[in-house]
């Protein structure tokens, strides 16, 4: 792995550098991004997901909420984040915190980066269905700026629980679907081995999806080893929408925000 | 008066020789089904009239969504609203355009959802109804507007929606237009709830994946048909993830009621009844009935 894939055109690259082991996780982006983050736990209902981080922190001089799915640094970690495979109660502190963030005027930055929500016993047991759906509407009229940044797999409903934003953007190597492409592969040709076939057909690189009108912007990345000039750029980019998001009436940017997902698809 | 010889065991293979082939009486193809629950054979027309529940174990038959209205509503006060949006190849994505034509050919709807206004015991109401014949109902852009356009007419006209859901998933020839579906699904039913509007849904068998992850678990009353299997991730999808089997009854109606994410479990001869009352616990005099 490494540069060759920044110019690959081939879409199964985008999706073998999106879960690249060593690819920066939500913990290095929000430690980048942001300043005097401060992680808040729990969901006040089950219990802590530890495949969300989310808390407050400063963008400059700009107070935010930051939620993050974390899939983990190292084995370890990666095992304490359930390698960012979100169980209901995680997406119940997210929405825990987007209410708060809400309450207090804050803008809401969400990190996605999951190969989708947990499939578990006990996630089906809490209502893993329920959890996104609840996320998916009150997110549409959460009267305080939102941002999704998605920077590795946006897998399925798992991710979009936390992007429904009034801006989505990409890495430029990250992937959003509604399925796996080996998934795909395997449910319509019974054979998994196909994925990079799959992955043509979905279009889920960030580029094809900017094309598609789903998502705002695509971040370059000229070296996936090495983000450091991007997370300055990303802070900047962030700082600006948010401001530039408050100033509007919050009527408006609800509307707006209808508007976007109601547009999508729609020749 | 019956021959004993009637009963009796043949004795050699040579009594049947000179009959042919041994003649069943003929019986109409469909004239009788047998339940997939209980095995009973069981006669078509007794089951029909039966809302499509077995007489004898309550099992609830698979049902087609204008079968399905037309036992629900009150007669001739469906209007169809949409019927006319027709499904197309978004990604151009390979045999999808075979699998659409076989799915109207097979199901004679265009989507995957019916959608229109109708009246229940005189109550107006807004209806969606999920066809299990159209690739097990999934979720694809043409049905996402059409729920979409239903809950704004029924926002701007101030009408309660019913719907009825079942659905494999997310249609993934669609890509990620068929994941925004549960986005845009959602927005307008958020709408329709500010609008202090009523909004219940019947879960039937089986609603899974994205539109249980939207729209399905977004009403204000949830309701389950009997023995509904009712999940994000569908039972094979766990079983492959955690590899053991699962116990008996998870997933099912019955256990979400136990969980606490449905609030009653009405069989189908029952819906009707049961739907009315909640209409006009919600609606005072709106309702004409």
């Amino acid at each position: 792995m490494g540069e060759a894939v920044v110019t690959s055109t081939e879409p199964y690259d985008h999706v073998l550098e999106a879960r690249r082991k060593g690819r920066p996780t939500s913990q290095q982006f929000i430690a980048n991004l942001t300043e005097d983050f401060l992680e808040f736990h729990g969901d006040r209902r089950f219990g802590d997901d530890n495949a969300i981080i989310a808390g407050i922190a400063r963008i400059h001089d700009l107070p935010v909420t930051v939620i993050g799915i974390e899939k983990g640094n190292g084995l370890q970690d990666s095992i304490k984040r359930n390698f960012g495979a979100v169980h209901p109660e995680g997406y119940r502190k997210a929405l825990r915190l987007m209410k708060q963030a809400e309450k207090f005027h804050r803008p809401v930055l969400c990190i996605v980066d999951t190969s989708g929500a947990y499939c578990g016993l006990g996630a089906e047991e809490r209502g893993q269905g329920q959890a996104i759906a609840e996320n998916l509407m009150e997110m549409m009229t959460l009267k305080t700026p939102i941002i999704s940044l998605l920077i590795g797999e946006g897998g399925s409903g798992g991710a979009l629980a936390l992007a429904v934003a009034d801006q989505v953007w990409m890495m430029e190597n990250a992937i959003y679907s509604v399925i796996s492409p080996e998934g795909c592969a395997s449910i319509l040709w019974k054979d998994s081995k196909k994925m990079k076939e799959a992955a043509r057909h979905l279009k889920l690189t960030a580029l094809d999806l900017l094309g598609m009108g789903v998502i705002e912007q695509v971040i370059p990345e000229d070296d996936p080893q090495d983000f450091t000039e991007v997370y300055q750029q990303v802070q900047t980019m962030l700082y600006d929408q948010f401001q530039c998001s408050l100033q509007k009436p919050i009527e408006e940017l609800l509307q707006q925000r209808y508007q976007r997902f109601r547009m999508i698809g729609i020749q | 008066m019956l021959k004993k010889s009637l009963f009796r065991k043949p004795k050699n293979e040579l009594e049947y020789q000179g009959e042919g082939k041994r003649q069943y009486p003929s019986v109409p193809d469909d004239m009788y089904i047998s339940c997939p629950e209980c095995k009973q054979t069981l006669l078509k027309a007794e089951v029909e009239e039966n809302f499509f529940v077995c007489p004898k174990c309550k099992y609830h038959f698979k049902l087609q969504a204008r079968r399905r209205i037309q036992l629900l509503v009150d007669a001739d006060s469906f209007e169809e609203l949409d019927a006319e949006l027709q499904p197309h190849n978004l990604l151009e994505f390979p045999g999808y355009d075979e699998k659409l034509a076989a799915a109207q050919q097979k199901s004679g709807e265009s989507e995957g959802v019916i959608c229109g206004v109708a009246d229940i015991n005189g109550c107006r109401i807004a209806l969606f109804v999920m066809d299990p014949a159209f690739i097990v109902g999934s979720m694809g852009t043409v049905m996402g507007e059409k729920i979409t356009r239903l809950f704004e007419f029924a926002t701007a006209h101030a009408l309660p929606v019913i719907g009825y859901t079942v659905s494999g998933g997310a249609r993934m020839q669609e890509g990620i237009f068929s994941l925004m579906q549960m986005a845009k699904t959602s927005g307008a039913v958020k709408q329709h709830s500010d609008a202090g509007l009523l909004y219940i849904t019947v879960l039937t068998d089986p609603t899974t994946g994205g539109v249980t992850a939207s729209f399905a678990m977004e009403g204000d009353i949830i309701l389950a048909e009997p023995k509904a299997l009712v999940a994000f991730a569908g039972p094979r999808v766990i079983e492959q993830t955690i590899r053991q089997k699962l116990p008996a009854g998870f997933q099912r109606a019955e256990f979400l009621l136990e969980k606490g994410f449905v609030d009653a479990i009405v069989e189908r001869t029952e819906q009707k009844q049961y739907l009315t009352m909640i209409l006009k616990l919600h609606q005072g005099g709106i309702c004409r009935g």
